[in-house]
Formats: structure tokens, sequence, C-alpha cells
């Protein structure tokens, strides 16, 4: 278990709880299980305590939790039949943005996210999450794909945000990024997006100008990291906390600004502690927001998504 | 030495005082050093006469030098929430917009208008880098649709002149949203079938560039103007290397094929007139001085707006071809 910075005081508890139990474990005659439960007790109610009221940063350092689930670990647990489609037809394929055909409760669909990896190897591999131009052009031709043969699209997003490189930039990452969101506002098919952990800027943009957006209860969303914006605001990359706070960046918020659509709840202690768990709610969410634009007509998908869009940010949190 | 103060001083400063001088009467280019006259500069629309280094210049110089005659009607943004977040960094965003507003004497980062150039009506939007980096917020954002609606009631071509920092990170989540919300403008303009051009002027970077900036039927730009996604800086902290010479620069761009053209600031009315009038099918535009019109030639149009010049344009054409 990878512990944050401000879970510290948990892990020591749980550390200690785990450590007389191994204790036990070599000294059969050792009773320590009444003290353990205590321990274990303890624990559970520091847990309730830390995550009753998270502050914006600390939602962002869960949302970036290593051991949070990921797309891939959507994919195989809610999809079946999932058929990688790869490549933009034009340069390469981006791994950081993995997409194909697959069947959600039957139904087929296609089913699009940004892969950040779970250990080095993988994380190198798929560069973090951050998608390059041809990332967004894979994504733009699978959703051209699901409109012409009427697949519903459905998005995982979890990217701190496209890449800054050299590479990128020279093939057009503006481009890519704006094409995409374009795409998405043409389509004629349910597009839904759930945001799994990090909604980094415009990479995230690129896939969540659904029909619904979800957000798991800490995940975040923004225009920019808190780092980022302290380092330009505050010039002061430590101000993050003010920064997360500032923006307003957690599900929260943004569903009572209306940028958002549907809060999914997340097991106590966050995603990262119940795995299936939180997948399992992601799945029902999915179903239910699939339901909702299932009589929809082509024409009215489109228009119902694009007016969405252009009502935005006629209430602000007062509202 | 008295009589000098009192009577030498007083005159000089009288003098001075009594003509509307503006505070800098030279202006020093970034680029090449060379001390150039406000007027001088002024009449070569903000490019340095001696490099050609193109100096930012507000929207309404730009509008007055592109209209003809200078003369344009703005259009109106409606208005958005004032401080949606109540966001507050080391200083409160009102306050920010304030000392923006007082600054520039502008209400806000864009500025729309109507009007025609050469005779071919068009709308026009573009914005000022000099009004809190031009960021993006609901107002740019507005200030977009109601562009484009308006170019499509009129039916006429929308150009847009780009230059901001990116979004506007007060408005956090909502300046994000500006960027399908543009998208959406842009694909107004595309199904009632007008032309979108872009010109990109320095510098054009961040969500900015990765929405309406980069949807254009034809993206020009101004030499060696800043687009970008991620700026440079953050791009060498990232990958740890010098970047090559010109990178992200206009030229750059049109090198790796991001860019139909890059067009000096004093030839670009001239280019835009040329394509605005090719991509909607009219003639070509008169460059030379029209003839007076004479009095029962001009009987009060009333066909509504967009039609009216663009038929007249060619109908003059025809009288002074016969006169030749």
């Amino acid at each position: 278990m990878n512990y944050l910075e401000f879970e510290k005081p948990l892990a020591e508890i749980e550390g200690k709880a785990e450590e007389l139990r191994a204790m036990a474990r070599a000294n059969k005659e050792m009773d320590i299980e009444k003290e353990a439960a205590a321990l274990d007790r303890k624990a559970e109610q520091m847990l309730k305590d830390l995550y009753k009221d998270l502050t914006p940063w600390r939602k962002c350092q869960v949302a970036r939790h290593p051991d949070r689930p990921h797309c891939k670990d959507y994919i195989e647990a809610l999809f079946t039949e999932f058929t990688p489609l790869a490549g933009d037809r034009n340069f390469a394929d981006d791994h950081a943005v993995m997409g194909g055909l697959a069947r959600f409760d039957d139904q087929p669909v296609m089913v699009i996210g940004h892969e950040k990896g779970n250990d080095t190897k993988t994380r190198i591999e798929r560069n973090f999450g951050m998608a390059r131009p041809e990332g967004y052009r894979k994504a733009i031709r699978l959703m051209d794909l699901a409109h012409r043969f009427r697949l519903p699209v459905i998005t995982l997003v979890d990217t701190p945000g496209a890449y800054p490189g050299k590479g990128a930039e020279e093939r057009g990452q503006s481009e890519a990024i704006a094409r995409s969101t374009q795409k998405c506002l043409e389509i004629g098919v349910p597009l839904i997006s759930v945001i799994i952990g990090e909604g980094g800027s415009g990479g995230a943009v690129a896939f969540a100008t659904a029909n619904r957006v979800a957000m798991l209860e800490h995940s975040v969303y923004s225009v920019i990291s808190p780092e980022g914006c302290a380092s330009i605001l505050w010039k002061d990359a430590e101000k993050m906390r003010e920064a997360a706070e500032a923006l307003r960046l957690t599900a929260q918020d943004l569903h009572k600004l209306g940028v958002i659509d549907r809060i999914i709840k997340e097991p106590l202690g966050g995603a990262h502690r119940a795995r299936q768990e939180t997948i399992a709610s992601v799945g029902r969410a999915i179903e239910v927001m699939l339901k909702e634009l299932s009589s929809k007509k082509p024409e009215a998908l489109i228009r119902d998504r694009r007016q969405k869009f252009l009502d935005m940010g006629t209430k602000g949190l007062a509202a | 030495m008295n009589w000098i103060t009192n009577y030498v001083r007083p005159k000089i400063n009288s003098l001075f005082s009594r003509r509307d001088v503006p505070e800098n009467l030279w202006t020093k280019c970034p680029e090449c050093g060379t001390m150039l006259f406000h007027r001088e500069l002024a009449d070569n629309l903000n490019v340095c006469t001696n490099c050609d280094h193109h100096m930012a210049i507000t929207p309404r110089a730009r509008f007055t030098a592109l209209f003809d005659g200078g003369i344009f009607t703005e259009v109106k943004v409606p208005e958005p929430l004032a401080d949606p977040l109540q966001f507050r960094d080391q200083k409160k965003y009102p306050d920010r917009m304030k000392a923006a507003q007082k600054a520039t004497g502008e209400k806000e980062a864009m500025l729309v208008a109507e009007g025609e150039i050469a005779r071919t009506p068009i709308v026009c939007a573009a914005q000022d880098f000099s009004f809190m980096g031009g960021s993006m917020g609901m107002y740019v954002g507005n200030a977009i649709v109601a562009a484009a609606e308006r170019a499509v009631a009129l039916k006429r071509p929308l150009v847009l002149f780009s230059a901001a920092g990116g979004a506007r990170m007060q408005e956090g989540i909502l300046s994000l949203m500006q960027m399908p919300r543009t998208t959406v403008a842009v694909q107004m303009l595309k199904e009632a079938g007008l032309p979108y051009i872009v010109v990109l002027t320095h510098p054009t970077t961040g969500g900015v560039t990765a929405s309406y900036a980069m949807l254009g039927d034809v993206q020009i730009a101004e030499p060696n103007a800043l687009i970008c996604f991620a700026g440079p800086r953050v791009i060498e902290q990232t990958i740890r290397e010098k970047l090559p010479e010109g990178f992200q620069r206009a030229e750059y761009l049109l090198d790796h094929g991001m860019l139909d053209r890059v067009t000096h600031r004093k030839a670009l009315r001239d280019e835009l007139v040329a394509i605005l009038r090719m991509l909607t099918n009219q003639p070509p535009a008169i460059t030379a001085d029209l003839p007076a019109p004479e009095p029962q030639e001009t009987p009060e149009e009333t066909t509504p707006e967009a039609e009216a010049p663009a038929e007249s344009a060619p109908a003059q054409a025809q009288a002074e071809d016969a006169k030749a």
C-alpha cells in the first residue's frame, strides 16, 4: 500500500497492527488479536476523519494516487470482448491513449481513455497518461468510426494534460486537441465521459466534451494543475494548496457550477483502498447514463450536447 | 539665475502642456533597438520600420486600419457572470479586472465588429493581448459566440485575430469550458457555409490555440508570432534540452504544415480581401479609387445588410469598365 503524505499517521497505526499480526504468526502463543482489533478501529476512525472533508489539494493527491484504478482496470473489469484499435494512420500509435471496440452489458460500444500505467516500465511506455497529437488523432478516428456504425462512445479521462514535448508541438498538439473537441461535438451517438482521476486541461476537454460527464468523488478537473497555477499567479509553485483551493477543481464544486452531471461516490479512503468496489460504481453510473441517452435521435444528441456547452457558465457557485 | 526659472521655464512647459502630447513619443523596437517615432510607428501598423518586427497592436487600432475608412460597428457581447468562482490569488480577480480595464481603456480582452474591407462585408473579432494577456474567459467565449451568430445572421465571413496566453485561470474550469463553447461557434459558421479565417498574432498559446484559433478554414500568421500549446519554457523543463532556433514561431509552424501562410501585417488586408472574395465567389476587389457615385445611381438600397454592398461593388466595377 502506498500512503499519501497526509495519510502518514494512518500508515503508522496500520503498520503497527500489521507488525503485531506478523509477530503473532511467528509466535503462536502470543494473543494480540484484541490489541490489533483496537488499532484497526482507530485506523478506521482516522480514515473517516481524514476523508470526511478532503481539501482540494488532498483531493489532487488522491486523484493521482499510484494505486488508483486506471483506464485499463476499468476496461478489463467492465467491458467484454475489448478489441484495441491502434494508430492515427498518420504517424504513430500513442500508448497514452487506449481505445477500441468492446461490449458493455453485451451492447457494442467504443471505449477510449487515457492510461497512466502502474509501474515504472508501463508508466514510461504510457508516457504517464500524457497524450501526444497521435493520441487525439486516434481518438478522432475511433469516434468517427463509432459515429458511422452507431455505437455509443464512452471515454475515461485520466491525464495530467497534453505532453509538453518538442515533437508533440511540431506535429500540431493544439490542432489535434481542437479537432478532437470538435469531433466530440459532431458525433450523432451518445457520448459519455467519466473522469476517473485527473482531468488535466485541454487533454481532458478533448475527450470530455460529452452528453454526460461524471466524476469520481475524489477526482479533479481543472484548467491548469495547481502547481502550474501557483507558479504563474503566486510566482511560487509551493503555493499549490492555495491554488487548488482557488481553482474550484473538485467534483463537488464542478457539480455546483453545472460543468459535470454526476458524482460517483468512492469507498471510504478513496478508490485505491477498494478498487473493485469503485470500478463497479463507475459501471453502474455508465449504465444509468447510457440508458438516459438510449432513446435520443442522433440530431437531438448533437443539438443537446452543443446547447449544454453553450449554456455553460450561466450559473456561478452561489446559485 | 532667477529670471531663467521665472521666465523661460514656464514658457517651455506651457508650450508642451497646451498640446496633447502622448507620454512616450518614442518607442524602442524590442528586436533591433531602433527608436521609432510614435506617429511613424502607428502609420506602419506597429511594425518596426527598420527590422519589420511586429509589435502588439490593439484591436481598435487594427480595426481602424482594416475597415474601409476606419469605420466599423461594434457587435454587442452578452455580459457574463462576474467572478463566478470568487477567485483570489495574491489579488482578487475583480481588482485585477479593474486594473486591466483602467490600463487598456477596454472592457475585456476581445473586440467584435462588423464592417467592410474593400467593400467586402465581414464580421471581425480581435483579441487584446494587453488585457490580462488576452486570456480566454467567459467574456471572450461570449464574444466568439456572438461574432459567429452575427456572421451567420448577416451571412458574412468571420475573420478572427487571436492573441492570448491561453485560458483565464481566474475563471477556472469555466475558462476551460470555453474550448468546447468556441468550437460550437466555429461549427455554426461551418454549417452556414461561411468562411472562417484565423490570423494568429504574437503570442497565441494554450487553450486558445487548442480551440478556435486552430480551426480556421484558412490559417494565417503574422511573422515571428509564437504559436503553441505548451510554451517553450515548459518544454525545455520537461525534455531538458535546448530547443531549435525559431521553434514554435510562425515560420517554423509553416514549415511543419500547421499554417497556410505567414503574412506581413502591411500585406494582410489585401490578402484577406483576396481570400474572402474568392471563397465567397465575388469578383476581385477594386483597388483604385471608385468614381464618385452619380446621384441617380445610388438609390437607398432596401435589401438588408449583407447583400447590398456585395452587389453594389461589381455593379460599380462594371460602370467603371464601361467608362474606360
